[in-house]
């Protein structure tokens, strides 16, 4: 990426951590009754700075590149992060809800760190690639999955305040492991970060598919490719070896940061746990006490609404109309495309058990914390170990 | 409403109510068999015994045989054993001296197709002149009449009676009994 | 008797829960909808008599009632969602990499993937989306879709027509947005219906009871979204017939002409050239990226074609009259259409000689040539006249040489790897010499030759592969899809929303129901009731949640 469109992004980042930190402000006066106060409207205004930072990044790299910057893991991804935001910025207009903002925001950052583990430079468009259609897909898909990644900051919220946390229970153990995913996640990003600033490379050479590759590590490499030749001197020597069966691009590499993810992520978990000597749910619960169940339940399944016409717009016919187009078959069974089809069967399913069998509130919480599993399914596990027509980057 | 009147109707509406579900259902499951069947016989849709051989007409390049072009439907009457063939199939190199032994024989009853299936006529002459073959082969230069009856392995031959109905089809190269024995269930 | 009469005068089909004219609960119903055991009235489907849940005789009536019911429905889908996640734990068959070294999946799997691929491929998991228990499973979804729109839209529609502006009290009451005025004035009553009005509201009135409703339509977008599912399935269906999907491939090499496959002879396509492109390695847009990949990006695959259709009646394999179509380009993303049949490109080869020019040199002396031919790889000569009278014959060719069992030989027809055995006639002699020559192979069997051959030059061709498709499914898939999408909306963006206003003995009631977006009808009404004296309705399970919540605060 060239400088300015580097600084954009960056700043971009910068702004939405800064109003992070001014929602986070939001729940520490407790005493306050209103629904939202100046912090957390301090917080907004940055954040829609942030997106606007975004929008010129997108634009500028859109005009550099030559086509518009979805093209790519990093750019598919870094889109959806920004989507997250846009989807909140319209949420939060409807309902005035700070703390829908500290959860949400960051949702979209650690979505943008994800991004930074892919190659970061323009690519060309190989000719499949080259249609309008690519446009209108990936980004419908994008804001679609950015307006149900709200669904799951609502459900997530909804779910940490409802459950009694007074005993343990199924629930509360559920709803820790998804603390500790939360964890896992932070690990991530944070090794990401760190061996980043220390600016770490080992690389290696393997066989795959009958083909020499070669891959770079930029963390410490755990977990080495398969029968891999270390390519630089006095670099670390792998505990293990990556089971040939991830079979994605890269994926020794990806699977490696997996492992440090976990490291850090678990650490930090402990080191939570120690200092607030309770469940990491319970210590949130107490927080979370001005907020109106309703409220949420009702923008989780606003968000349900609105994200699933058009996740079926974008990531099946629009899809279908593509790969109709270009494949010759508008569908094939490619993993990508069978993970949005069971995407949308779960959101069916979501929104059948509400609508005809009552399944609001708490039930409807879970089912949109699952449903937000699913898309993140797709987009990591798909990518890291199911290699298909999608795996481009 | 008599309690009798009641009852018959209620009685009927039970009637209109199990014939409607029971034609919905049937037409449920009949899609979904259709569906079923369809699937199954996917990549199925070939020639067999007792289909109807589709014509054809192809220009005959051995010049050890007077016709200049073979139509199948100029040879009713006769018996035609139909052979697909390359040069470049060993086992169709195996049993071209059978059909040549046994081709005078049958000569005034059967008449011997071999469709080849090669690029170049130049290997074809080479071939033909190295068996001394005399009966007809015709060049399916562009796989015409292979896609037409939709053969698969070579060699493939059909054994068509003097009607234009296939008889038998085999896969792969055949000896020289049971060449006869399909001859005589050919012969008109 | 299979009517029941309400107070209200109404007759109700059995298995009615709430009255359709007046709203009143039906007493030995109320389970049914688990009325009993709640404050509030399950407003779901009206109260309606939903069949499925009330006759239970035949086995047609069991086998209808289990796809009537929207949770066996969900179980399908679930199921459905599993299955298709098992089938992407391994690739599908179709998927198994072209350059594996064994394509065979009884093999592939095993040896991929071990002992769980060898499961894997017993189960028949990969050609899962094609077994027959996934398009039962499908199937069943299908069936499941259409009994239980069929059981719920009938019953729904007839509620929402013959509804009444008057209602029971024990409906109203039990509405979860419900006041009560006693003493209110006549005026404010016309001004909230006025205001009301104004919000697009339609107002039924009946002896002085209102009833104000919007977008009603918004609920029958559930009904239209599955028929649009519907219609999905079925051209999922036609497509498995022949006369409405074909599906073939064709490999045409540049400059040869064929038919087309799969169009019972009627058309042919020549390939005029191919092309093949890429990204200019110094473009500053892409540099860096293709730095890091190290290699060229392609640019374009494309293949330039002319379509012909036959003239007349031909049989197959007759020399046909052809009649030019068309003539374009074909490429990734822009396939070319004509009379219903779609061409795509989708591969390419360049593994084939085109032509091979020879050089007939002196034996001993690399430097002295006797002149050159070229042999047309396609369809070779016998022989070849040089014009200072040298003659060459080719004795054997091998398009696609390979040495098998100590027999030279070729393994396919196409000329990947041309070798020759030629005759070489000096001028003015009978004796010939005999060279075998192939690429980078140049054999004197006898050691005696006093000339060699040597290959000076050659050409290739590339092979382009073309998808051949027709499918009339298309239309009806995007006419479904398109139903969908207007369904989904039509329930989803729009709400419902009722307000009952009547009056029992001088008290105005006001209840309000909506099926979703419960704050925009309460912004309604409070914009309605602006300025006027009545009772702002009261969310009654908001009140309830309320209690649980603060009791469960107490704890």
């Amino acid at each position: 990426m060239s400088g300015s469109i580097a600084a954009f992004y960056v700043i971009g980042i910068v702004l939405y951590l800064i109003a992070t930190l001014f929602f986070g402000n939001t729940i520490r006066d407790k005493k306050s009754k209103e629904k939202q106060n100046k912090s957390g409207k301090i917080g907004f205004i940055i954040t829609v700075l942030g997106f606007i930072s975004h929008i010129v990044y997108f634009i500028l790299r859109w005009i550099a590149g030559g086509h518009a910057p979805v093209s790519n893991m990093f750019e598919f991804v870094t889109f959806l992060g920004i989507s997250v935001v846009l989807a909140f910025i319209i949420l939060y207009l409807i309902y005035r809800i700070d703390i829908l903002g500290l959860f949400a925001v960051p949702t979209a950052l650690v979505l943008l760190a994800y991004a930074s583990m892919f190659p970061t430079e323009i690519t060309p468009l190989v000719p499949s690639l080259q249609s309008h259609w690519l446009y209108l897909h990936v980004i419908t898909v994008s804001i679609a999955q950015g307006i149900l990644a709200i669904s799951f900051v609502t459900g997530i919220i909804y779910l940490l305040k409802a459950v009694d946390q007074s005993r343990r229970s199924k629930r509360t153990f559920w709803l820790e492991l998804v603390m500790y995913a939360i964890f896992l996640v932070i690990g991530f990003v944070f090794s990401t970060v760190l061996f980043k600033a220390l600016d770490y490379s080992a690389s290696f050479a393997y066989i795959e598919n009958n083909q020499s590759v070669e891959v770079e590590y930029h963390m410490p490499p755990i977990a080495g490719p398969k029968e891999g030749v270390a390519l630089q001197e006095n670099q670390m020597e792998p505990l293990i070896e990556t089971p040939g069966w991830m079979q994605g691009k890269d994926a020794p590499r990806k699977f490696n940061t997996v492992i440090w993810s976990v490291i850090f992520g678990t650490i930090f978990y402990l080191i939570a746990r120690l200092i607030m000597r309770k469940r990491v749910s319970a210590w949130i619960q107490p927080f979370l006490k001005h907020i109106k169940l309703d409220m949420l339940d009702e923008i989780t399944y606003r968000s349900v609404a609105i994200g699933f016409p058009l996740f079926t717009l974008g990531g099946l016919i629009f899809a279908a109309i593509w790969a109709q187009i270009a494949w010759d078959r508008f569908w094939g069974w490619d993993p990508k495309e069978v993970w949005a089809l069971i995407t949308w069967f779960f959101y069916a399913a979501f929104l059948h058990l509400r609508l005809s069998r009552g399944w609001h509130g708490e039930k409807s919480a879970w089912l949109a914390v699952i449903g937000f599993g699913i898309i993140m399914f797709n987009i990591i596990v798909v990518n890291l170990v199911l290699a298909g027509l999608h795996s481009y980057a | 409403m008599s309690l009798e009147e009641a009852r018959r109707k209620k009685h009927d509406k039970m009637k209109r109510r199990f014939f409607y579900r029971s034609v919905v259902l049937a037409i449920l499951v009949g899609a979904l068999l259709f569906a079923l069947i369809s699937n199954f016989n996917r990549d199925k849709e070939v020639y067999r015994a007792g289909d109807e051989a589709p014509d054809f007409e192809l220009v005959q390049i051995n010049e050890n045989n007077e016709l200049e072009t073979v139509r199948l439907s100029d040879l009713r009457g006769k018996g035609v054993m139909l052979n697909f063939w390359a040069t470049y199939c060993p086992p169709c190199e195996k049993e071209m001296p059978y059909m040549e032994s046994l081709y005078p024989k049958y000569k005034d009853d059967i008449e011997i197709v071999a469709v080849n299936l090669d690029q170049s006529e130049l290997v074809i002459h080479k071939f033909i002149n190295k068996h001394d073959l005399t009966f007809p082969v015709v060049h399916d230069k562009n796989n015409d009449v292979m896609d037409l009856y939709k053969v698969k392995p070579l060699p493939s031959t059909f054994f068509i009676d003097p009607e234009g109905i296939i008889v038998e089809k085999v896969e792969g190269a055949l000896t020289l009994e049971k060449l006869e024995e399909y001859f005589q269930m050919i012969q008109p | 008797m299979n009517k029941l009469k309400c107070e209200c005068g109404h007759f109700n089909p059995e298995g009615t829960i709430l009255c359709e004219s007046c709203g009143k609960p039906i007493e030995e119903n109320q389970h049914l909808d688990g009325n009993d055991k709640s404050k509030l009235l399950n407003m779901r489907y009206e109260g309606s008599a939903r069949r499925s849940l009330t006759y239970n005789r035949t086995i047609v009536d069991k086998i209808w009632n289990f796809f009537s019911s929207v949770r066996n429905g969900v179980i399908l889908i679930v199921i459905a969602l599993i299955a298709s996640g098992i089938g992407t734990i391994f690739p599908q068959a179709m998927y198994i990499p072209a350059n594996a070294p064994n394509r065979d999946p009884s093999v592939y799997y095993e040896e991929t993937y071990g002992i769980l691929g060898k499961i894997y491929y017993q189960l028949g998991f990969h050609e899962l989306y094609s077994s027959w228990w996934y398009m039962i499973l499908i199937a069943l979804i299908g069936v499941s879709l259409v009994i239980c729109s069929l059981d719920r839209f009938i019953p729904l529609y007839r509620a929402l027509k013959i509804q009444k502006p008057k209602r029971h009290y024990s409906f109203l009451s039990r509405q979860r947005l419900f006041s009560e005025t006693p003493d209110f004035s006549p005026e404010d009553k016309k001004k909230v219906v006025e205001n009301l009005k104004n919000m697009r509201y339609k107002i039924f009135e009946q002896d002085g009871q209102v009833l104000a409703e919007k977008n009603r339509f918004s609920r029958w977008g559930p009904y239209v979204n599955h028929i649009g599912l519907i219609i999905i399935l079925i051209a999922a269906l036609l497509r498995m017939t022949p006369f409405m999907f074909i599906d073939d491939y064709v490999w045409v090499r540049e400059g040869e002409r064929k038919v087309i496959p799969s169009t019972d002879g009627q058309y042919y396509i020549e390939n005029k050239k191919f092309h093949l492109e890429y990204y200019d390695e110094d473009d500053e847009r892409y540099k860096e990226a293709m730095e890091r990949m190290g290699q060229l990006v392609v640019k374009n695959y494309q293949t330039d074609v002319v379509i012909y259709k036959v003239k007349g009646e031909t049989i197959p394999g007759q020399e046909p009259e052809l009649e030019k179509v068309t003539e374009d380009a074909i490429r990734m993303n822009e396939p070319l259409k004509f009379d219903g049949y779609r061409l795509y490109q989708s591969g390419y080869q360049e593994n084939e000689f085109s032509t091979m020019t020879f050089g007939i040199f002196a034996a001993n002396d690399e430097e002295k040539s006797f002149g050159e031919f070229t042999v047309d790889l396609m369809s070779p000569e016998e022989t070849y006249e040089l014009e200072n009278g040298f003659k060459v014959e080719i004795s054997q060719y091998f398009p696609d040489y390979i040495l098998q069992d100590g027999e030279p030989t070729t393994q396919s027809k196409f000329p990947k790897n041309p070798a020759f055995v030629f005759r070489v006639y000096p001028p003015d002699s009978d004796e010939p010499e005999v060279s075998f020559i192939g690429i980078g192979r140049n054999i004197d069997p006898t050691g005696e030759n006093k000339y060699r051959l040597g290959i000076t030059d050659f050409s290739t061709h590339y092979a382009s592969g073309l998808t051949v498709r027709k499918d009339l499914t298309l239309p009806i898939f995007v006419v479904g899809a398109a139903i969908f999408m207007i369904g989904v909306i039509q329930g989803m963006y729009w709400q419902h929303r009722r307000v009952w206003i009547n009056e029992k003995e001088g008290t105005l009631l006001l209840a309000a129901h909506t099926n979703k977006n419960w704050f925009g009808i309460k912004r309604d009404i409070e914009k309605a009731l602006e300025g006027t004296e009545i009772n702002m309705v009261v969310d009654q399970e908001e009140e309830d949640l309320e209690k649980v919540e603060q009791t469960a605060t107490q704890e």
